[in-house]
């Protein structure tokens, strides 16, 4: 009986304990969470339905002028499209080029693998507006780049203010991002695979493609993911890199609330950008998901 | 000529050698197992068969051709690893269909081979399905289905079944010996279970140290075991340190305080020895009979048999004896201890012998 009765309120405890306490674990952060992304989007929102009047600033009243505007103005349509296609192709270059370079890492010797992961991250300490005037010092007009393209008498390039100094930039700044998923996902590898491979025939380039590529496949695809979104939202590196003329999503939306001061333009344009993402996000984990859940869980 | 041979195979990693003169011949169609405690250099053997680990100095030879430092993808072997190494994201057919893939088989020979090899290992049912939705024993047989689909002229087992429970590893040292029967695939295994190399075997080829110590049977490795390391690791064995004191065709060896007949050619008198005698070799009989007394200390019921310590003048025995369905002995009995003459094997007194492996390769070779 006594045992019965030590172990009764036990239960009683722990129950009414677990249905609280998840909630109050995670309210801080939810309330955090709530405060500095909930309730400014939710503004946000707000704002771009507002009207805009360029002599008495925003009015407090409903309009879809905003998004009309985005959908039929071609200035808007080049924008949008730039910063897509400049997302994209710097997240192919990083596909290319830090997929290898995580496998190359992955098959490095202890003391060198670490001091050059090393390397592959020291980017991210240093930040990305010292970079970028980096990258304008080195690919300007005088700069190292084209000294080196005079040097073999090729005539002056004119690299920076260009969509190209825009990829070369943000490449370097996102390669971290696609070289940590990848390198996560070779660790997960069974160095035996590369073995059988080898032993059953194939060459090494033959185990590359249809061995361990598929392997670390969802590695680079969440790899893309991160550096298609921080690349189409980049600010910094297309503001100094792209100049004034060329501008991206994230210049515009900086653009109109700063110097146009059009805040519900703005907000339009930041909201739209955010859908964009959001659906070619979800789209391509769909895909993903689809051709990956049976073979890798 | 044997069929795969090593002559004075030598691997060194920096100052550590791991494997030291490995002399060894394989023949056709033969199982050969690799035995010894972990860091003996048995997988590092296997290795630089299989091409993964370069040979420091020696020759490896396949069917009189030289495969000492042939790439892994020229040599054509089969081979299971110890962790499967199945490709995750592939079906088990695809898995088994790689290397024929990878040899240009037709499209129609290919998908007849593969049937055929996971006919051989009972999986004919799970082609469609990935690794990870097998068992730890189906992964081994989609495995072994993978490796012996390309009709390897070795098949080559890393531990093959050391990741399997008890049980399910008995049945498939049974059925890897069937297979291997079936198809007579030249195999060489690398293990450290002493019971799984003796039971599916040819001959077994115990290493300590880097160093081939003894290369036999499996009855003979058991019976005549050549140095007391090989003694305890395979199977149980009591251990008496002694000196011998008088020699003939039978030697006498003082243990202490009794003094123990052994057959023991070559024995000089004065040589510190060390007896081996197998637990189930001795029989227990009344007191005051047989050639040892003893007192039972403690007795263990493993179901078949039982296992008793006796306490005796010449130190501990462990005696296993047969449950017969007769009433055991009881703790603190005194009994005496009885066995064949011949049952008691005489060991130089070093653990680490003198004498030279080459020789004890010859006898085999």
């Amino acid at each position: 009986m006594s045992a019965a009765s030590m172990a009764a309120p036990l239960p009683v405890v722990s129950m009414t304990g677990t249905s609280r306490a998840p909630w109050l674990l995670s309210a801080p952060a939810f309330v955090l969470f709530a405060c500095l992304l909930l309730v400014p989007l939710a503004l946000t929102a707000v704002l771009s339905f507002q009207v805009f009047d360029h002599a008495t600033g925003v009015k407090n009243s409903f309009t879809l002028a905003h998004y009309a505007a985005l959908l039929t103005d071609d200035y808007y349509h080049a924008i949008f499209w730039r910063t897509l296609w400049i997302s994209a192709l710097t997240t192919l270059i990083c596909v290319l080029v830090g997929a290898p370079e995580a496998y190359v890492l992955s098959r490095m010797r202890s003391p060198w693998r670490s001091v050059l992961l090393l390397v592959v991250l020291a980017p991210l300490l240093v930040s990305v507006v010292v970079r970028a005037f980096g990258w304008s010092m080195l690919l300007g007009p005088e700069g190292l780049v084209n000294q080196v393209i005079r040097a073999m008498g090729l005539p002056t390039m004119r690299i920076l203010y260009t969509e190209a100094a825009v990829v070369i930039a943000l490449v370097h700044v996102m390669l971290p991002f696609m070289v940590i998923p990848v390198w996560t996902s070779l660790q997960k590898l069974d160095p035996g695979v590369e073995d059988a491979a080898l032993s059953l025939r194939a060459s090494h380039f033959t185990t590359l493609r249809r061995i361990i590529f598929p392997q670390v496949l969802p590695g680079v695809l969440s790899g893309s993911l991160i550096v298609f979104g921080l690349s189409a939202s980049a600010f910094a590196i297309p503001g100094l890199l792209g100049g004034r003329r060329l501008k991206m999503v994230a210049t515009v939306v900086y653009d109109e609330y700063l110097h146009e001061l059009n805040w519900p333009l703005g907000a339009a344009i930041a909201l739209t950008l955010l859908l964009a993402n959001l659906v070619l996000m979800l789209s391509y984990n769909r895909v993903l998901e689809r051709s990956y859940k049976k073979s890798l869980g | 000529m044997s069929f795969l041979t090593l002559t004075n195979v030598n691997k060194a990693y920096g100052a550590t050698r791991a494997v030291i003169d490995m002399n060894l011949s394989v023949e056709k169609g033969e199982f050969v197992s690799l035995l010894g405690p972990s860091g003996c250099g048995k997988t590092t053997t296997l290795q630089m068969i299989a091409g993964f680990a370069d040979v420091t100095a020696g020759r490896i030879t396949l069917d009189g051709r030289n495969i000492t430092h042939a790439k892994p993808n020229t040599r054509g072997l089969g081979i299971v690893f110890q962790s499967y190494a199945l490709f995750p994201h592939m079906s088990v057919h695809d898995n088994v269909s790689f290397g024929l893939e990878m040899r240009r088989v037709p499209k129609s020979e290919r998908a007849e081979r593969v049937k055929a090899a996971l006919a051989l290992v009972h999986l004919q049912a799970h082609a469609a399905r990935y690794p990870r939705e097998l068992s730890g024993g189906q992964r081994q047989r989609v495995a072994l289905a993978r490796a012996l689909v390309i009709e390897p002229p070795v098949l080559l087992l890393d531990e093959p079944l050391s990741n399997l429970d008890a049980k399910l590893r008995e049945e498939m040292q049974f059925e890897l010996r069937q297979i291997q029967r079936k198809v007579g695939t030249t195999t060489v295994m690398v293990t450290h279970d002493q019971t799984e190399a003796m039971s599916i075997s040819d001959r077994v080829v115990v290493m300590e140290a880097g160093r081939v110590t003894q290369i036999d049977q499996p009855h003979r490795l058991y019976e005549h075991p050549q140095t007391r390391f090989i003694s305890s690791f395979v199977g149980k064995a009591n251990l008496l340190e002694g000196r011998v004191t008088a020699t003939g065709a039978w030697a006498t060896v003082s243990l202490g305080t009794v003094a123990l007949e052994v057959e023991a050619p070559g024995a000089a008198a004065g040589d510190a020895v060390v007896l081996s005698l197998r637990p189930e070799k001795i029989r227990l009989v009344a007191q005051g009979q047989g050639r040892l007394a003893g007192t039972v200390c403690e007795r263990f019921f493993l179901g078949s048999q039982w296992l008793y310590q006796v306490a005796t003048a010449a130190g501990e025995l462990v005696v296993v004896c047969p449950n017969d369905g007769a009433a055991p002995a009881e703790e603190g009995q005194g009994i005496g201890l009885d066995w064949p003459a011949g049952q008691v094997r005489l060991l130089p007194g070093a653990l680490h012998l003198p004498h030279e492996p080459q020789r004890a390769l010859e006898a085999v070779a």
